[in-house]
């Protein structure tokens, strides 16, 4: 009896999870197949997934050419490995000091640290807008990388790591005539790992995909990171040739998408722990 | 004398150590001052002048900005526009990712398949994604509304018509969030102990909805208020969907917040204007934070 | 009549038998104490009694209702955690008035704001209060009733859980090692209070626990389980006077008893040392036999010329006795005595002894482990030598 009923509340569970992971998944599964339908059977607006007619090379042919998608991968790339080293390098030391050493401004850095955390970029965007334009460093890697080169969520993140790392292990490494440098690059950043990881995941993904200081400081399509150079391309394909447009989502999507699915375990621990401690 | 000759070594060990601190904090600090507290600082003083880029110099005008914000019909619909939106997407993704955590944490097999898939849109390119939406909100070559056509059902005007296009993005709002939300609740559903729910069966609670009511939602307290936070937030950020798809139109029915300042400050230019409004914005966070650590911290935490 | 019984209890985890046909009855009023290594199915079988778990075969019976398709919350049984399961979000009152309200209150009546306003619930709410006061008195927790588990102590929270495990009268009581995160004093003085509140309330108590002396000083009888077996159930006394296995044997006693292998001859007489043992089990002759003998009943002299020579390795001074680790000459086994220090004091590392064995504490058990009844053959010492 009560088997029976536990099976078909298995059954009606796994059905509403299908359900709702197909609907997810719409989305991804119209991209693939709109992209390779040629113009016309787009337009006889049909539900069937298939092409009649494969349209995938002139597509992605047609996407190729009108904006250089290498160069928007690879600027993609570029900001993101740029800010992350820069973050990590910044806030690992900082953090250190503050976790591990005798250091009378940490209460004050704490303060500073939780403001930091409440201003998103969108609230600096202005000020930081006016004074790039005065140095001339618009439509370059700088601007893109400089306002996200401290990043008080890092320091916050591996502040609660390094506290819970034991000071024995430090005392230990001072006792084994490290210096405090060669203790936060041999025995600090070792045991950070999962730290590091989960941070690099939770940056990456804010990074890539973000599209507003993007927009704020680059106009020429040379430094456009994945987001905006999309927008370009909407821009210039007047509207409606959703084959070529799908297959561009598509190449601009796959990288973080295979990214992630290679590593989604990592991923979803990684934006979890982040999201929890932030 | 002994005493003092003892505490020598450790006064100058303590500066030393202090003095290497000050020199691992210092990349942090400079930058933070520059990035930070500085700009912050300017768009507040900002707020309160008249500046625009392209004119070389600007006068104070007190609260002048401010008071132009109150009677700027675009502003005041761009406030309505992000709160409808707010209040549209953070309910439903937290209410569905909710639900789906506790049918994944509940089911025994495919556990991390169905993590992975809804989890998808997530690490997805938003303006892809976005992009992606307008073709399946088509009016006419949608899939949604050939979908409903098969059903008799005549389809809006998703994003182009003024009465839906919040619908349309609250939409994809929801579809973006839900993952994020959700692995947040598995989280906090795996740190419950199991003997709670033990306790519970023990205590008479016979059915699912009493275990919930008894164990799931008061342990899950935490992590809902930090969700419903961070959600709140990021609903209150919304800027990419508008920009990509539909540029605040049709006839300001997706005007929102951010995009709003954006249009203000780095299209017309009109950085004291749109730093007033930018102030307002911060506001709103500030508020947020302070709701979530001062007054609902101490209801959810038990210990 | 016994008010819970156990038949044949078999459960698998995997393809792993964790519990291999358990039967066990308990009479009104007992204490059982359930005790093993962990690992052993204890705590599996304590889920299965309160119906947190589904046993793959075997009857559960409480007051002569087989409850085996019943759900926990309908079994009227309690149960103390290791870790207490304390709901953190309710005030202590709020955790004991629990069980009362989910038995006494509808659904609907329970519904947060709409309940309140239902009929007849109030005089069932003021009636659940009455009895959360009456036990909260019993347990000296009044003090407590309106703090939250997270500022309680250990020792307080425990008194809450047993308060909310009591409050109902259950018919079976079940208690998953409850002392264990309590430390070492408070542990000494919670087993008495325990026993005493079990004594008032006269409800059958199982009570599992990995730890021997809790088991032995708490219970009126003692259940050993190892490997998913119920090896012996017996009052303390009996079970570490008289195990029927080699492994209960090995599982009481600190330090543990001394097993030494040895032969039965065709006639089924045991040998070893001075003793000579007849065994009276249909056991089957001309085998290897185990003899144990807890070390307590090992005497060490200084009489080079005994019959089991042995020399000292190593003493360990306790206090009020002494260990001494000793090894036989002959078969090269160590054999470990509890001495008193006086008798201890003429030792030393390294020094011959001769050791001997109190004829009627020896214990055979055959290879498998099963007890073999046997009885001491008295010899004339004279006799023995002139043979010798």
């Amino acid at each position: 009896m009560s088997a029976h009923s536990l099976s078909l509340g298995r059954i009606l569970r796994f059905a509403i999870l299908t359900l709702g992971a197909l609907i997810f998944l719409a989305p991804y599964i119209f991209m693939i197949s709109t992209a390779g339908k040629a113009q016309s059977e787009i337009f006889s607006s049909s539900l069937t997934l298939i092409p009649e007619q494969w349209s995938y090379v002139e597509n992605f042919t047609k996407a190729l050419s009108r904006v250089s998608m290498l160069t928007l991968l690879l600027n993609g790339v570029i900001v993101c490995a740029m800010i992350f080293v820069v973050q990590v390098v910044v806030a690992i030391p900082c953090a250190y000091a503050m976790a591990k050493l005798k250091f009378r401004a940490a209460r004050l850095m704490m303060v500073l640290v939780m403001l930091g955390l409440l201003v998103p970029i969108h609230a600096t965007a202005l000020p930081l807008y006016v004074a790039f334009d005065r140095l001339a460093v618009l439509n370059s890697y700088t601007a893109l990388v400089a306002p996200f080169s401290i990043s008080v969520f890092a320091i916050f993140l591996f502040l609660q790591f390094f506290r819970a790392l034991p000071d024995d292990l430090i005392q230990a490494a001072r006792l084994d005539g490290m210096s405090e440098i060669g203790i936060v690059a041999r025995v600090v950043v070792p045991n950070a790992w999962p730290a590091i990881t989960a941070f690099a995941i939770f940056s990456v993904v804010a990074h890539w995909n973000d599209l507003f200081w993007p927009l704020v400081v680059v106009s020429n399509q040379d430094y456009a990171t994945p987001p905006l150079g999309l927008l370009f391309f909407r821009a210039a394909e007047a509207g409606d040739d959703y084959g070529a447009l799908m297959a561009a989502t598509l190449i601009i999507t796959l990288p973080l998408v295979a990214a992630f699915l290679i590593a989604q375990k990592r991923f979803v621990e990684g934006i979890t722990m982040t999201g929890l401690k932030g | 004398m002994a005493s003092i000759a003892m505490d020598m070594p450790i006064v100058a060990a303590d500066r030393r150590e202090a003095r290497i601190a000050w020199l691992l904090a210092a990349p942090a600090i400079t930058l933070l001052f520059l990035f930070i507290l500085l700009p912050t600082l300017a768009v507040i003083v900002l707020g309160f002048t008249d500046f625009e880029l392209g004119y070389g110099g600007f006068r104070f005008v007190g609260f002048e900005n401010y008071a132009e914000l109150i009677g700027d019909r675009t502003f005041r619909r761009s406030l309505w526009n992000t709160a409808v939106y707010t209040a549209i997407v953070t309910p439903v993704s937290m209410v569905l990712a909710l639900a789906i955590a506790l049918l994944i944490e509940a089911e025994t097999r495919a556990k991390a398949f169905f993590r992975t898939v809804y989890f998808l849109p997530v690490a997805s390119l938003l303006v892809a994604m976005a992009t992606v939406w307008q073709f399946l909100f088509h009016p006419t070559i949608g899939p949604i509304n050939t979908f409903l056509a098969e059903f008799g059902i005549a389809g809006p005007n998703w994003l182009g018509a003024s009465g839906t296009v919040l619908y349309g993005l609250s939409i994809i709002g929801i579809w973006q969030s839900v993952g994020f939300n959700m692995v947040l609740f598995l989280a906090g559903l795996t740190a419950i102990p199991r003997e709670l729910y033990a306790a519970a069966e023990v205590d008479g609670a016979r059915s699912w909805l009493d275990r919930f009511r008894l164990v799931t939602w008061p342990m899950l307290g935490p992590t809902t208020l930090f969700v419903t936070t961070i959600s709140i937030i990021n609903s209150v950020k919304v800027f990419e969907t508008v920009k990509t798809l539909t540029e605040g139109g049709p006839n300001k029915a997706s005007e929102v917040l951010l995009f709003t300042i954006y249009q203000e400050g780095f299209v017309y230019l009109r950085v004291g204007y749109a730093s007033a409004m930018t102030v307002f914005f911060l506001a709103i966070l500030v508020v947020l934070m302070f709701l979530q650590y001062r007054v609902l911290d101490r209801k959810v935490h038990y210990a | 009549m016994s008010i819970l019984a156990l038949r044949n209890i078999a459960k698998c985890f995997g393809g792993n038998a964790i519990l291999k046909g358990v039967s066990l009855e308990a009479e009104e009023g007992e204490f059982i104490a359930l005790v093993g290594p962990s690992g052993c199915g204890k705590s599996t079988l304590l889920r299965i009694m309160a119906g947190l778990d589904h046993a793959d075969g075997g009857e559960i019976v409480i007051s002569g209702r087989e409850v085996s398709s019943v759900a926990a919350a309908d079994r009227n049984v309690a149960m103390v955690f290791q870790s207490y399961a304390l709901y953190p979000h309710l005030t202590a009152g709020q955790n004991v008035a629990v069980p009362l309200a989910m038995r006494r209150l509808t659904a609907v009546q329970r519904f947060p704001f709409i309940g309140n306003l239902l009929p007849g619930q109030r005089q069932i709410r003021a009636d659940i209060q009455r009895q959360v006061k009456e036990m909260a008195a019993a347990l000296k927790i009044d003090h407590l009733l309106d703090r939250k588990p997270g500022q309680m102590s250990g020792g307080q929270r425990q008194r809450v859980a047993l308060a909310r495990a009591m409050v109902r009268h259950p018919s079976v009581f079940l208690m998953d090692e409850p002392l264990s995160n309590l430390d070492a004093n408070l542990r000494v003085h919670a087993r008495g209070e325990i026993v005493e509140l079990h004594r008032r309330a006269g409800v059958p108590t199982l009570y599992v626990t990995h730890d021997q002396s809790e088991a032995l000083s708490m219970a009126d009888r003692v259940a050993v389980m190892i490997g998913g077996t119920l090896l012996q159930l017996a009052p303390p006394q009996e079970i570490y006077d008289d195990p029927a296995h080699i492994d209960v044997a090995r599982f009481l006693g600190q330090p543990r008893i001394n097993v030494v292998e040895t032969r039965m001859d065709a006639s089924g007489v045991v040998r070893f040392g001075a003793l000579t043992l007849a065994v009276e089990n249909s056991a089957p002759r001309d085998a290897a036999v185990m003899l144990g003998v807890r070390p307590e009943f090992v005497r060490l002299n200084g009489n080079p010329n005994g019959t089991l020579k042995a020399r000292v390795e190593r003493t360990e001074f306790l206090g009020s006795e002494v260990i001494v680790h000793t090894r036989l000459d002959a078969i090269g086994e160590a054999i470990v005595a509890k001495v008193t220090p006086v008798e201890a004091s003429v030792l030393s590392d390294g020094m011959p002894v001769s050791v001997e064995i109190e004829p009627d504490r020896a214990m055979l058990f055959a290879m498998t482990g099963e007890r073999l009844q046997a009885r001491t053959v008295a010899v004339a010492p004279t006799l023995e030598k002139a043979h010798g």
